[in-house]
């Protein structure tokens, strides 16, 4: 056990299977100065510029480049500086990475690490702040996942490398400093959700920094006499069903929370199977942002947070029982 | 006259090539239309012949090939399989890809062709990337890029082509000019010259009649062995002209009167080598011989494809990802 931050977390996962694989690498823009959030800080010098390689401001042919050298036999980690700016390559990910292996009929593979920062962060404003996993998880043949704590962000970048599908990657920008203690003998498990807090009154399903809101939220509850039980669900797809169903058999409430916009979100998918399947005490609660844009002004952005009262609000309304 | 130095056997090889690429394309076109046995579009490359022979020969197996939403030549010429490749545009088992992509995303990465494909201009950045796999794992493989014309006007040619440019890798990039993207004139579209492009971009720059495949041949040998030994990217420019419609359903009516026919008896890349091969004492009957057993050739895989089964209904779900595989949970 070691203590680390979030991004200091993913540094050493990159940095331990570099030295393990010679075919590992990692392309973006100002890799070698150590990255826009320095996620990168100190590996140029230890794998020099080839492998740790600086790029073009080229989203499209990063993506499209590094999709090519994993056709060939390496494993790309790739840098989009923002998850917003991942949009360049939009055509190279879903059309391209997500569909070759199916489309030449299992001829090939895109073992790549696709790194996304996302969220919102320090006014950041509407293009510098989004969370659009749900977009991914609607893609067939990519992994999407978005840890929330160093821990996962270790065990799950471990996991992202070792996996021979296209992994997103979604980590957020706002909790890169976040410190926590680090088991490096702790294995990621794409599917495998986190029980972060057990408790049998409501259960709160959520992933990236919402999760760690939550995490608050139920402490808040706690004090009140509602046990909520917190899922971090780590990756979206695959998504840990079992976990949340069992819960919420348990509980027989449920509450999702995120980031990104609530109409279509992730946990729009959450609610649905979770309805289809468990006749629940009290309708499911959604939280997410109102569909409206991201904005610079510190006061307009956090008309469109998730908060921790927002969320204790939620817990409380489906214990209540007041449906 | 033939010119001087013609290779007569090197000639009749390559003859033989282009009229089994151009057999392939008219039988599938006939499965197409006469019996709907092709079902998604197909994109011929009827009269652009020379290119794929002329600049696969130089390469070996080993090295790699991106390809177009056109690419049954170059696939056929890189050495795939006629019976698969034909399997492939019915959607049959035993197909190269399984019966799941189809004509625009045909690929043999056991001959090192790394796909066709359906976007314009996404091979580009994608076929740099190869180049750049292959300079890391080291080796002296190259990577060829082929594409039309008509993604000069794409993004990626500019960010595939400075990246090439930029890491220095191991490519040629080939630009098939073909005068039309889809069904408009590409000279009408395009602001400069594309040629002109690649130089801006620093690369050592080739511009070919693309249908004399004897030239271009000699050409393509003497680039890909610069690239070969000197790691260093090029980009060669050819010129050529697509006889057929943009997809074989596709009557191109857009074009000038008498333009396709004036073309097809001036510039066709196989009628100009069996004019050169006779002049240098080849018989007709033999050039008609291999025209003959390439079109036998291709109505057998026709006759292959024809009986063979379709895909197993779940390999639907097969080779989507392992992680969260939908043959495991499609929900």
């Amino acid at each position: 056990m070691a203590a680390m931050t979030y991004a200091g977390a993913a540094r050493l996962a990159i940095a331990e299977a570099m030295r393990a694989d010679p075919t590992v690498w990692c392309v973006g823009e100002d890799l070698g100065r150590g990255g826009v959030f320095k996620q990168y800080d100190g590996l140029v010098e230890e794998f020099g510029p080839e492998r740790i390689s600086d790029a073009p401001i080229s989203e499209a042919a990063i993506m499209g480049a590094a999709f090519g050298a994993a056709m060939v036999g390496t494993r790309p980690i790739v840098e989009m500086r923002f998850a917003d700016f991942a949009l360049c390559a939009t055509d190279e990910l879903v059309n391209q990475i997500a569909k070759a292996r199916f489309m030449f009929g299992g001829q090939s593979r895109a073992p790549m690490v696709i790194r996304k920062p996302m969220g919102m962060w320090r006014s950041s404003a509407a293009q510098h702040s989004q969370s659009l996993e749900s977009w991914y998880a609607h893609i067939p043949g990519l992994v999407v996942c978005c840890p929330a704590t160093p821990q996962d962000n270790y065990s799950m970048m471990k996991a992202a490398i070792a996996c021979d599908d296209p992994v997103v990657y979604l980590e957020h920008k706002d909790i890169w400093l976040d410190e926590g203690e680090v088991d490096t003998d702790l294995a990621g498990e794409f599917g495998k959700a986190r029980v972060r807090r057990e408790g049998g009154d409501v259960t709160i399903v959520s992933w990236s920094n919402t999760a760690n809101l939550c995490l608050d939220a139920a402490e808040t509850l706690a004090g009140e006499g509602i046990d909520a039980e917190v899922i971090d669900l780590l990756s979206l797809w695959p998504w840990d069903k079992a976990a949340v169903l069992s819960s919420v058999r348990k509980t027989g409430r449920l509450v999702v929370a995120h980031e990104s916009v609530a109409v279509a979100g992730f946990g729009a998918e959450v609610v649905a199977t979770v309805a289809q399947t468990v006749r629940l005490k009290a309708l499911p609660r959604r939280l997410g942002s109102p569909r409206s844009l991201i904005a610079y002004a510190p006061n307009l952005e956090e008309q469109l947070k998730v908060t921790p009262a927002m969320i204790s609000e939620a817990a409380r309304g489906a214990v209540g029982g007041e449906d | 006259m033939s010119r001087p130095n013609f290779d007569v056997e090197a000639g009749l090889r390559r003859l033989e090539l282009m009229e089994r690429i151009r057999a392939f394309e008219e039988t599938a076109r006939r499965a197409a239309i006469d019996e709907q046995l092709v079902l998604g579009a197909i994109h011929l490359s009827i009269g652009q012949e020379a290119v794929a022979v002329a600049v696969m020969e130089p390469l070996r197996r080993e090295d790699y090939i991106l390809s177009t939403h056109r690419g049954h030549g170059h696939t056929l010429a890189k050495g795939a399989e006629a019976p698969a490749m034909m399997k492939e545009l019915l959607g049959r088992e035993g197909g190269c890809c399984g019966g799941k992509g189809g004509s625009m995303h045909i690929a043999d990465f056991g001959v090192g062709m790394l796909g066709a494909n359906g976007v314009v201009a996404a091979n580009i950045h994608i076929a740099a990337g190869a180049a750049h796999g292959v300079k890391l794992l080291g080796g002296d493989r190259i990577v060829v890029c082929l594409f039309g014309d008509g993604a000069a006007n794409r993004g990626p040619f500019l960010e595939g082509v400075n990246w090439a440019g930029v890491f220095d890798l191991p490519i040629l990039f080939v630009c098939e000019d073909n005068h039309y993207s889809a069904s408009t004139l590409t000279s009408a579209m395009t602001s400069g010259r594309v040629a002109d492009r690649a130089r801006a971009l620093g690369l050592r720059t080739t511009e070919a009649d693309g249908n004399d495949v004897t030239a271009l041949a000699a050409t393509a040998a003497e680039i890909t062995g610069r690239i070969r030994a000197t790691g260093k990217p090029e980009f060669l420019y050819v010129k050529t002209y697509r006889l057929s419609g943009h997809t074989y359903f596709d009557p191109a009516t857009y074009r000038p009167e008498g333009e396709a026919e004036h073309m097809r008896e001036t510039a066709c890349p196989i009628m100009r080598l069996r004019v050169e091969l006779a002049e240098a004492g080849v018989a007709e009957a033999d050039m008609d011989a291999l025209h003959g057993a390439a079109a036998e050739e291709m109505t057998a895989a026709l006759d292959a494809a024809r009986a063979a089964p379709w895909p197993a209904d779940d390999s639907v779900f097969a080779d989507v990802q392992d992680i969260g595989s939908p043959a495991m949970e499609a929900f």
